[in-house]
């Protein structure tokens, strides 16, 4: 049987990237043939400007060379132009006359620059900056000549004028509005970068109208003349005035075109659905889109149809972008300009070349303007995205995330371009700075799920996200670091997170493969993110009434031990509040001594971890710790882990409560939930704060007159001090509000999200508007831990001990 | 030894291994992993992870892979080579099921040296 026919009309960066989508998904179903009207492969257009500049070369910015066509048995036709749709017949034709028959059609056309309608615009020597060709024309213009003219002070223009410059060209940039880039920057930051740029010797012409381009002798251009008489020479001129999408052939076939051709939310025209269209030949809802990232989030949906799934919707992009002038760091996203109901944070440092410009609206960020220091522009962007309230850190905000602590790579962040190629960017899994880059140029990587995936780096605690991120966009072009405009739970699903877990209440899904299915899970069984997700997301909506799915747990829970790295495990029983007593110890040291445990060591957390455990021994150590009366410490869960308490008022003379007792009461309440993510609690006797209950999830500080609550701290791979939530006068409502705040975050953060982050991303004030103004609400919460409490608190080990399933814990066979 | 390792040793009944997981088998050469996948495909390798060594008896299975407890390492059952883009393979051993009872030989297949 023969397979349906795809047609791709367009051999560039949109209609290429969606058709490595769709091989991605179904290497198979069609036969494709592609029509280019350059004579080349596909190339990554935005490094055209690098190309120019000298940095790159027209063969290094390949990204597909024939052979990857060849490879994925897919017809290339290049230098070739499609001049004719047929949709009756669905057949296209070029114009070297070859034809070819579609069952579903792709038009990726892409965008012409716009020529401004002044006379001369046609002469020799005035030229776009689009593609190969125009970059040929610059550079030989370059060895002949001397006067360029850039008309158009934007992205392109200015990376153009860049180029010629470095080239060697005497370059002016004409401009018509006040400062340059006025659709990206404020105009305090567009003087700095104008500063910048004349210090390489680029003029600028501000306010100025072109009127005409004035032909020479030889018939070539040789002068720019303005509407006010003024003329200036011009031996080349480049026209970066905009772009208009190409559209010429979409509408002699009668697809409905207005500004782009028009395509729903499932990117296929809303005249043919036969036919797809994506890239800047497109009006989405209105809007066109020039940068690459909106591209490739459209490129994945597109394909997703064409593949046949038929489950991805593009919404639309928010967008962000960044100037590829080396040596310029800009970046700018959003509604920078502000307006009447939106406030500015801005910080200036004139001496450093920094300006970074904030926009609140209600406190939360809709725009940013970053030059001389754009490392946290996706840090911002995600902000935007998420639409997070900033007011907790707001006047931290525009010092970055950095400020807010990162261990493991100090204060290099500022200094990552600088940074020699041995500098260790990743340090969990070492990976040093020349292999990040080397990986991102010679396997062409674009995304930072890419980099994760081929060098490891930012895929184990991601601290060092940012900096990959920065490297990837000095590397690549900027846009790619763009975060998607929605982020799915995992690659076996489109939905979020939030998506998720609505599903599973809404529509009563009450299993694992009963979610999977209700929600069009793209895998059998998932993978080893999703299925612990939906684990703890269907036991968190279901407590007593779900089944734990055990093959869907981290060996740690499913062992109840800690797998160290040579595949023994350490055990931590549970010491209430820190207090031990000597029986307890002696029978921890009998256990520890019985099954040979290799080390003995005291934790951070006030309790004592047995290290070197066989796995079969585990159900007979829980067995003698049960029946000296220890439970499991949950050392190896996304559980509560342990209440650290200091001393207190029974015998610290600066102590005002016991915050020992109520530690272990704290304890008592709350152990054996399951949570997100790990969380860790502790109780100080006084302001001194002996047990750190300020970098805790949950922290009690003692006062004189009661009890202040603290939240979403931690101390470990980013240091975050709690914010503050409230004061509160009995143990009671310690309790109480202990249990709420749990309880929010267990029905509402992400499956391994600590509370630090989830605090950030949804905001202090959602918090304190759920836990403290809301007296029933509280209440309500605290009621639903504790029912979900009942069927949480029973000690896996005893559990394990009294019913032994061993053959877990036993070889299937023994054969030596 | 040598007749042991030409023979297919029945080493368990199926419904020993839980689905999605995995059991192992102690042999002279090393722990050998046997995994049961959610469409009841049994699988044996060498319990050790090309990475760093990571016991996959312990990971989650998925598909028709597991994913190494240590590292997050992913490993292709049915070839023991690691998913792309990291690089490396545990020995894989023939194994078949005979009437619900698992049969697994201890010669590795060729084609991996981490035998």
């Amino acid at each position: 049987m023969s397979r349906p026919r795809l047609v791709v009309v367009g051999n560039g960066m949109a209609g290429i990237r969606t058709v490595e989508e769709l091989l991605k998904l179904t290497p198979d179903l069609y036969d494709i043939t592609v029509f280019g009207d350059e004579p080349h492969p596909n190339y990554n257009r935005i490094l055209l400007s690098s190309v120019l500049a000298g940095e790159q070369t027209t063969e290094g910015i390949v990204l597909n060379p024939r052979h990857w066509y060849a490879q994925h048995g897919i017809t290339l036709h290049t230098g070739s132009p499609v001049v004719k749709i047929d949709r009756i017949r669905r057949r296209v034709e070029s114009a070297d006359g070859r034809t070819a028959a579609y069952d579903r059609l792709l038009i990726a056309t892409g965008s012409r620059p716009f020529m401004l309608p002044v006379p001369g615009a046609d002469l020799p020597g005035v030229i776009g900056f689009r593609n190969i060709a125009d970059v040929q024309v610059m550079l030989e213009a370059a060895d002949r000549y001397r006067n360029a003219v850039v008309i158009g002070g934007g992205l392109l223009g200015l990376e153009a004028a860049n180029g010629l410059r470095q080239r060697g060209m005497q370059v002016s940039v004409v401009h018509i509005a006040p400062w340059l880039l006025e659709r990206q920057l404020d105009e305090p930051a567009a003087r700095l970068l104008q500063e910048n740029l004349q210090a390489r010797g680029l003029r600028f012409l501000l306010k100025r109208q072109t009127a005409a381009l004035v032909a020479g002798e030889s018939g070539r251009v040789c002068a720019v003349r303005f509407q006010d008489g003024e003329c200036i020479p011009a031996d080349l001129v480049v026209m970066a005035v905009g772009i208009r999408p190409n559209t010429t052939l979409a509408e002699s076939a009668g697809l409905h075109c207005n500004r782009g051709i028009v395509v729903n939310d499932t990117l296929q025209s809303v005249t043919d659905p036969r036919v797809y269209a994506v890239g800047e030949c497109v009006n989405h809802r209105g809007v066109t889109y020039g940068l690459v990232a909106p591209l490739f989030e459209q490129a994945k949906v597109c394909a997703n149809h064409l593949a046949r799934h038929g489950i991805a919707r593009y919404t639309g992009s928010m967008l962000a972008t960044r100037l590829k002038v080396t040596g310029i760091d800009l970046y700018s996203a959003g509604d920078f300009m502000g307006g009447e109901d939106c406030e500015e944070i801005v910080f200036r440092d004139a001496g450093r070349g920094v300006y970074k410009k904030l926009v609140l609206k209600d406190n939360r960020l809709v725009g940013s303007v970053l030059y001389g220091d754009s490392l946290d522009g996706a840090w911002y962007f995600e902000l935007m995205r998420d639409g997070t309230d900033v007011s907790a850190y707001r006047e931290r905000l525009v010092f970055g995330r950095q400020h807010l602590g990162d261990s493991g790579h100090g204060d290099e962040k500022n200094r990552v371009m600088s940074l020699p190629d041995s500098a260790e960017i990743c340090g969990c899994n070492g990976v040093s700075k020349g292999a990040i880059v080397a990986a991102i140029r010679a396997k062409k990587l674009f995304t930072l799920d890419e980099v994760r995936a081929h060098t490891k780096a930012s895929s184990s605690c991601g601290s060092c996200t940012g900096l990959v991120e920065a490297l990837l966009a000095a590397t690549v072009g900027g846009d790619y670091s763009a975060a998607p405009s929605k982020k799915p739970l995992c690659p076996c699903t489109e939905y979020t997170h939030e998506e998720v877990r609505k599903a599973i209440l809404e529509r009563q899904l009450k299993s694992i493969p009963e979610a999977m299915r209700a929600l069009e899970w793209k895998t059998p069984d998932g993978c080893p993110k999703c299925r612990p997700a939906l684990n703890y997301y269907l036991l968190c909506a279901w407590p007593g009434e779900y089944r734990d799915d055990t093959q869907s747990r981290f060996i740690n829970e499913r062992a109840h031990g800690n797998i160290q790295k040579d595949g023994s495990f350490s055990v931590v029983p549970r010491i209430w509040g820190g207090v031990v007593t000597p029986r307890e110890l002696r029978a921890i040291a009998d256990v520890a001594e019985k099954f040979k445990a290799a080390e003995v060591k005291i934790t951070g957390g006030q309790r004592i971890d047995l290290f070197g455990i066989r796995k079969a021994d585990l159900p007979a150590v829980w067995r003698d710790l049960s029946a000296a009366g220890f439970v499991s410490g949950h050392a190896y869960g996304k559980a509560l882990r342990t209440v650290k308490t200091c001393v207190g008022s029974r015998w610290c003379r600066f102590g005002t409560q016991d915050s020992t007792g109520l530690g272990i009461r704290l304890e008592q309440a709350t152990w054996g939930s399951w949570m997100p993510h790990k969380f860790k609690m502790a109780v100080s006797g006084c302001p001194r704060n002996c047990a750190e209950a300020t970098i805790k999830d949950f922290g009690v500080v003692c006062v004189d007159s009661g009890y202040e609550l603290h939240v979403g701290g931690n101390g470990g791979i980013k240091v975050r001090v709690t914010d503050l939530l409230c004061h509160v006068k009995t143990e009671a409502e310690v309790i109480e509000y202990a249990c709420a705040f749990i309880q929010l975050y267990r029905e509402e953060a992400h499956y391994l999200e600590r509370t630090a982050p989830w605090v950030e991303r949804v905001g202090l004030a959602h918090i304190k508007a759920r836990v403290v103004e809301d007296a029933d609400e509280r209440r309500r919460l605290a009621e639903r831990f504790r029912q979900a409490q009942e069927y949480a608190q029973n000690d896996p080990w005893r559990a394990h001990a009294e019913e032994i399933d061993a053959r877990e814990f036993l070889p299937l066979a023994t054969l030596v | 030894m040598n007749a042991l390792h030409h023979d297919w040793l029945d080493i368990g009944h199926i419904d020993d291994i839980p689905r999605q997981g995995a059991r192992v088998v102690a042999a002279p050469g090393g722990n050998i992993a046997v995994f049961r996948t959610v469409d009841d495909r049994v699988f044996a390798l060498a319990d050790r992870c090309p990475h760093r060594g990571g016991p996959l008896s312990q990971g989650i299975v998925h598909g028709h892979q597991v994913a190494c407890p240590l590292h997050d390492w992913r490993i292709h059952l049915n070839t023991g080579l690691a998913v792309a883009p990291d690089e490396g393979c545990a020995a894989r051993y023939p194994v078949r099921i005979d009437d619900g009872r698992i049969r697994l030989r201890l010669t590795p297949e060729d084609g991996c040296p981490n035998r």
